[in-house]
Order: structure tokens, then sequence, then C-alpha cells
């Protein structure tokens, strides 16, 4: 195991931690906004960390200097469209939410 | 001068994407990407009133936006995962609506303010009516930070 395979292994351990705190908060929080706080957010990141450790794998492991960097740039466009995506999709979630009427959670209204 | 730039914008992810340099393969990217140019190169482009050097500058001062943003988006991780795992999870949070003005005209500086919210600690963009924006925020303190440095930091980008 060469020194970008252990950095690719950390990245991924990260990435699945984060995605674990997104499932637990999406469970745990109180009303629909703040758990679509959770799911929009974690996302995010935890995609990001698996990304990255996609790309330490594929240039530990490559063969040719040319596939490598075209399949590294792959990688950057999903990046990209993720990193547009999901904050739009939280957003629209949420207005979808707001449309419909959902109240959301005050902390006066816990008891 | 837009046609131009459509062409680029087409031909570059063409060549990476299908990663074969053979002359076929390039032939038919220039071909289509031509056709697509040629029909709706109007469209992408509508500003022209800046310069490629201008524009290049512009896409300079994003990027390093968007490396600070990055910086944010792995504040809000943990911020939302230090949520998840605390013990007593409403007695932490205090969620709040609230609205303000932006003085963002641009559509596409309006889009990438409400992402920006979403992406920080603590806030998400619910709705967007003309320049007012809704924003739910999980906590008191997240929501009095609202708008601002990244809505200065847009502009400077965007409308200066």
């Amino acid at each position: 195991m060469s020194i970008l395979d252990w950095i690719a292994v950390l990245f991924l351990f990260a990435g699945s931690f984060f995605f674990l705190g997104t499932a637990i908060g999406l469970l745990r929080f109180p009303d629909f906004y703040t758990r679509t706080h959770a799911a929009g957010k974690g996302d995010t990141l935890s995609s990001f960390l698996i990304l990255a450790a996609c790309m330490c794998y594929a240039i530990s492991h490559s063969h040719d200097g040319l596939g490598t960097v075209l399949l590294v740039l792959k990688l950057l466009f999903i990046a990209n469209f993720i990193g547009i995506g999901s904050p739009t999709a939280t957003h629209a979630i949420m207005d979808a939410g707001y449309e419909t009427g959902v109240t959301h959670w005050h902390k006066d209204k816990a008891k | 001068m837009s046609y131009i730039y459509s062409f680029l914008m087409l031909m570059i992810p063409w060549i990476v994407l299908s990663g074969f340099f053979d002359s076929f393969h390039l032939t038919l990217g220039i071909i289509s990407s031509a056709m697509i140019a040629a029909w709706s190169g109007d469209i992408l482009f509508k500003d022209l009133s800046k310069s490629a050097i201008q524009r290049l500058i512009q896409a300079g001062q994003f990027f390093q936006y968007v490396i600070w943003l990055l910086y944010e988006v792995v504040m809000a991780n943990l911020h939302v995962t230090y949520l998840a795992f605390h013990p007593n999870v409403t007695q932490e949070i205090d969620p709040v609506m609230i609205r303000f003005k932006s003085n963002l005209k641009s559509e596409v500086a309006q889009f990438i303010l409400a992402n920006s919210i979403t992406l920080t600690p603590g806030t998400v963009t619910v709705r967007i009516t003309d320049s007012e924006f809704l924003v739910h925020s999980i906590s008191r303190q997240a929501a009095e930070g609202m708008p601002g440095i990244m809505e200065k930091k847009i502009k400077r980008i965007f409308e200066s």
C-alpha cells in the first residue's frame, strides 16, 4: 500500500462518518425543516470526500498518465454537479414544504 | 464572439468525456459542437459587455470564493454531525425563520447566494421572492450572521 492508498482510505472513512452523521441527524431532528438541514449539508461533503478518495486511488493505481488525468477530470465534473445540485435540491424540497404550509418547530412548542 | 465561446464550452467537455483523440471522434465532436453553437450560441452568453480578460479575472475570483466556500462546507458538516450525535438535540437547537432583503440584482448572483447560504453552517434558503430571501436557521446565533460577508463577496465578484 502506497501513501496515496492510505489517504484514500482516510477520505473514505471520513466520508462514511459524515454520511452516518447525516443519517442519524435525519432520524433524530424534530421537524421537517431541521431534518432537511441534515440531509442537505451532510450529502455534499461526504460525496466530495468519497470522490476525493476515488481520485487518490485512481492516481495511485494508474497505468497510463493521460487516462488518469481524464478520469480525475471526470470525477471533478461529478463533484461540480453534486456541488450545484445538492443545495438546489435541498432548496426545492424546503420550498415545497413551505408551499404546503408545514409549520416549523419552535423551542417553546416542545412541551 | 458568443458563438466561439459556446463552441469552446462544448468542445472541451467533449474531449474530456470521450477520451478518444483519433481524427474520427474529434471530427464528430467538432461537427456537433459547431452545430449546437450555430443554433443556440446566442442563448448561453448574452452579456458581452465585458472582455475575455475581465471574464477570466472574474473566474479567478469565483474560484477563490469556491475555496472559501469549501471551508464553510466542512464547518457546516461538523456542525450538523455534532448536533446529530448530541444526546439532547432539542435543547441545543432553536430554529427560526428570518427574512432579509438582498441588494444583489442579477439572477445568477442571487442563485449563488442562495446556494451558499444553504451550504454554510446552520442556515438553508427556503424561498426567494424578488430580492427578499426567506431563510430557515437552526439557531438564533446563525440567523444573526445573515447575510454577512457572503453577500459582499458575491457582490464584489458579479456586480462591480
